[in-house]
């Protein structure tokens, strides 16, 4: 069994935190896989690296997945993210989320992700064919 | 007292290291240990247009007090996802 909110260094398997849910008596589930992306603002991207301040992440997805569990009738949530070099195509986050009816489980997805967009401590360089530059999504 | 600053992204590479020990005066606040960070490594203060602070891992303000061992990190604006 998998743990539910984990920050990996290795590739990401894409079913690994519908495994590590506890999904009893949910009716549905819904997993997000977000994937790098081949072009950024315009510029085609090479490859992206993602840090993460990995003992903190853990603690802030799993505040995430609390805080979902309060706005949301879920049954479970797993997170787990990949830190590292990664080229476009590659799994850089995978969410799930289980509960009694779709409406909440595709909620809480969506919220989360940009929840954790928000307030995880993960950054992201982009590195383009003339440079490298640390992304800022911040509003 | 000594407390453990950690740096990221682009705090780390203007930093050229990802930790290091300080000595702080009894009494400090995260604000007191990046004003020293920043003496330590001119350029991160201007390094990006914001900076959050985390003490021993978790989400805090500036004016949160220190104490000998704590981990004190800097994180400058996030882009997870």
């Amino acid at each position: 069994m998998s743990s539910r909110f984990a920050i990996s260094a290795t590739p990401l398997d894409d079913r690994a935190p519908l495994a590590a849910l506890e999904a009893e008596g949910a009716g549905g589930i819904v997993v997000f896989v977000g994937r790098v992306r081949a072009r950024s603002r315009g510029r085609e991207v090479l490859r992206l690296e993602y840090e993460a301040y990995a003992e903190m992440a853990e603690r802030v997805f799993a505040q995430i997945g609390a805080e979902a569990g309060a706005k949301f009738e879920l049954t479970d949530i797993a997170i787990h993210h990949r830190t590292g070099v990664l080229e476009p195509g590659e799994v850089s986050v995978v969410i799930a989320t289980a509960a009694g009816h779709r409406a909440a489980a595709f909620d809480a997805c969506r919220w989360a992700i940009d929840r954790l967009k928000q307030i995880a401590p993960i950054w992201k360089k982009e590195h383009f064919a003339d440079g490298a530059v640390w992304v800022d999504e911040r509003p | 007292m000594r407390v453990t600053i950690r740096l990221f992204a682009a705090h780390r590479e203007i930093a050229g290291r990802a930790s290091y020990a300080a000595d702080m005066p009894e009494g400090s606040s995260v604000d007191d240990v990046f004003a020293r960070a920043c003496v330590d490594h001119p350029g991160l203060a201007r390094a990006c247009g914001s900076v959050a602070f985390a003490l021993n891992a978790a989400h805090v303000d500036g004016a949160a007090p220190v104490a000998d061992g704590d981990e004190v990190a800097f994180l400058p604006p996030t882009a997870g996802g």
